[in-house]
């Protein structure tokens, strides 16, 4: 049996919603759950619900904040005394550039943000979008073990763990080596909201938005609907937007329930970034906007009236 | 300095994507290739670092189909020196391309300084080409950087990570710095700068002579397809003021009771 380490970061008092979509995927298997730093009880209890078999606090000096060098050691170090065949990550801001670094260190290969897997036995197979999601294929991994592999938040979804059970917690020392590129300070982002990656709903405002003040009207939709905003090239191009709130080939992709489309006319780069997403609404002026190909629901109008009148539906509709 | 830009071609972010019949890898026959958006902000670091910093060389390299040089071309019309061109298929895995970088930046003579990169392809998306090019030259990187400012011993740079904010490293050179969109704009290759570039040497190297072999191949890819088409979704008419109200209130209704996502 294939022995799995699913990588998780911590997030306040839980984990990111990642690491549960990969634990409920991996139902069958007995997996372990890694983070570096104490993973708090609230956290063990989520990972115990979803199927963790044992839950390990990675612990060492100079580990307070990330650094690509700090924590790959210290993950290296862990994985090689654990003989792990597989290792999971969400494909976080973290994952990401996390664990190429480590599967470099064991001459490994790393499957980038699939969308879906399956362990056949103790093979993994797995889906993912390419060009931005202009086309998928199916990834295997070759090649010395472990294999590493990270996953697109909301993609699997949260699917219980019928063979959770109780999971064992313990810490673990680990080495963070040598850093040579260390986090000197951190700058606050304008959101405090779920990135765009992660974010279950989102909003996003094209060229016609007209400027940057405009944004407010989706931002408050935003605040109704527990959504994070985002914006095409287009807006950010024109200066409407910062480049971390774009969408697209060029941008973030996502993969939200509901991404509702504002004055977006549907260029291809845009539609490959968010074509993923479960439900679509577009609201534009052209009823022969590309967007209204990809939209379930398409509505043919103003945004600048329309985004106003939905806000106060959902206010309605949610009894807020 | 000796600064290293590490490019990549792919194909122009308007494509329409085609799998090939046997679904091993997409249509490459009628495609417009461009260099990776991301490359542009790289090209273009190493040439504000390079005017910084007088007696810096420019190299730019890239692993690749040698059909169509444009990515090279392009960066040495920008202003870079001199390109290396290891030649390979467009479908190489991040492993692969990152081990022939290394071969190529060795086979240069020149011990890098600063290396930068995109932060990744649109092709294939995988962000790991920087950080396994770093790990296997032992050097120190960040990633998903936005702003870069310091001298040729010391930088700090800026990384963006979820909801737009930045981590500031100071980092120490030789290094490897991945760059987002947002760290500089990339100038436009001149006429005079794209004569120039014609003249300007390129070097081809095979896989083998970096040392890279089909042994070295972590990713296994097959079945390409499209995405399944969506059926036509609703549309809904709501330009006639009188209608509005009635039309977003539906709509918002659907989304609860029919596709429930609220």
């Amino acid at each position: 049996m294939a022995k799995i380490l699913v990588f998780t970061e911590l997030h306040g008092s839980h984990v990111k919603g990642v690491t549960l979509e990969i634990l409920g995927k991996l139902a069958g298997h007995t997996v372990d759950v890694a983070a570096i730093g104490a993973i708090p009880s609230e956290a063990i209890a989520d990972l115990a619900k979803f199927g963790a078999a044992n839950v390990h606090s990675l612990k060492g000096a100079n580990l307070d904040k990330y650094s690509p060098e700090g924590y790959a050691n210290a993950l290296k170090g862990f994985i090689a005394a654990g003989s792990y065949d597989y290792v999971f990550a969400g494909a976080t801001s973290v994952g990401k550039d996390l664990l190429p670094r480590v599967a470099t260190m064991f001459d490994a290969g790393m499957a980038s943000e699939v969308t879906n897997f399956i362990m056949e036995g103790d093979k993994f197979a797995g889906t993912r979008p390419l060009f931005a999601g202009k086309c998928f294929a199916k990834v295997e991994l070759l090649g010395p073990k472990p294999h590493f592999v990270t996953v697109r938040p909301n993609a699997l979804g949260m699917n219980a763990n019928p063979t959770a059970g109780q999971a064992s917690a313990k810490d673990d020392a680990v080495d963070a080596g040598i850093i040579r590129a260390m986090i000197k300070e951190i700058v606050k982002g304008a959101s405090e909201k779920l990135d765009l990656t992660e974010a279950n709903i989102i909003i996003s405002g094209g060229r016609a938005m007209k400027d940057a003040a405009n944004f407010k009207i989706l931002n408050e939709m935003a605040d109704v609907i527990g959504a994070t905003v985002g914006a095409s090239r287009a807006a950010v191009d024109s200066g409407f937007a910062p480049h971390a709130m774009q969408v697209g080939q060029t941008g973030k992709t996502v993969a939200p329930s509901l991404y509702i489309a504002c004055g977006i006319s549907g260029a291809i780069q845009h539609l490959a970034g968010m074509r993923t997403s479960k439900v679509i609404v577009a609201i534009n002026t052209d009823p022969d906007a590309p967007i209204f190909t990809k939209a379930d629901y398409g509505i043919v109008g103003d945004l600048f009236t329309i985004v106003p009148i939905m806000t106060q539906e959902f206010k309605n509709l949610l009894g807020k | 300095m000796n600064i290293f830009v590490c490019v990549k071609q792919v194909p122009d972010t308007e494509t329409k994507i085609v799998p090939t019949g046997d679904g091993t890898f997409i249509e490459t026959a009628s495609i417009k290739w461009i260099m990776n958006p991301y490359c542009e902000f790289a090209v273009e670091q190493a040439l504000l670092v390079q005017a910084a910093n007088a007696g810096s060389t420019v190299t730019v390299v890239r692993v690749g189909s040698s059909k169509d040089t444009e990515a090279l071309r392009t960066a040495m019309a920008m202003g870079a020196d001199d390109a290396f061109l290891v030649e390979a298929g467009d479908n190489l895995d991040s492993y692969m391309i990152a081990k022939a970088l290394k071969g190529a930046i060795e086979k240069s003579g020149k011990t890098p300084d600063l290396i930068l990169t995109g932060k990744q392809a649109i092709d294939d998306d995988c962000l790991q080409v920087p950080q396994i090019l770093a790990t296997m030259l032992n050097l120190p990187s960040v990633s998903v950087v936005v702003g870069y400012e310091g001298s040729a011993t010391d930088i700090t740079v800026k990384r963006e990570v979820e909801g737009g904010a930045l981590e500031v490293y100071g980092v120490k050179l030789p290094a490897l710095i991945a760059c987002n969109k947002g760290i500089n704009t990339p100038r436009y290759a001149s006429l005079p700068g794209i004569m120039k570039a014609k003249k300007k040497p390129l070097t081809t190297l095979a896989l083998a002579d970096v040392g890279v072999s089909d042994a070295d191949k972590r990713v296994k890819y097959s079945g390409f397809t499209l995405p399944p088409e969506k059926p036509a979704g609703k549309k809904f008419d709501a330009t006639d003021a009188a209608k509005m109200g009635a039309v977003v209130k539906e709509v918002v209704g659907l989304l609860r009771t029919e596709a429930k996502v609220l």
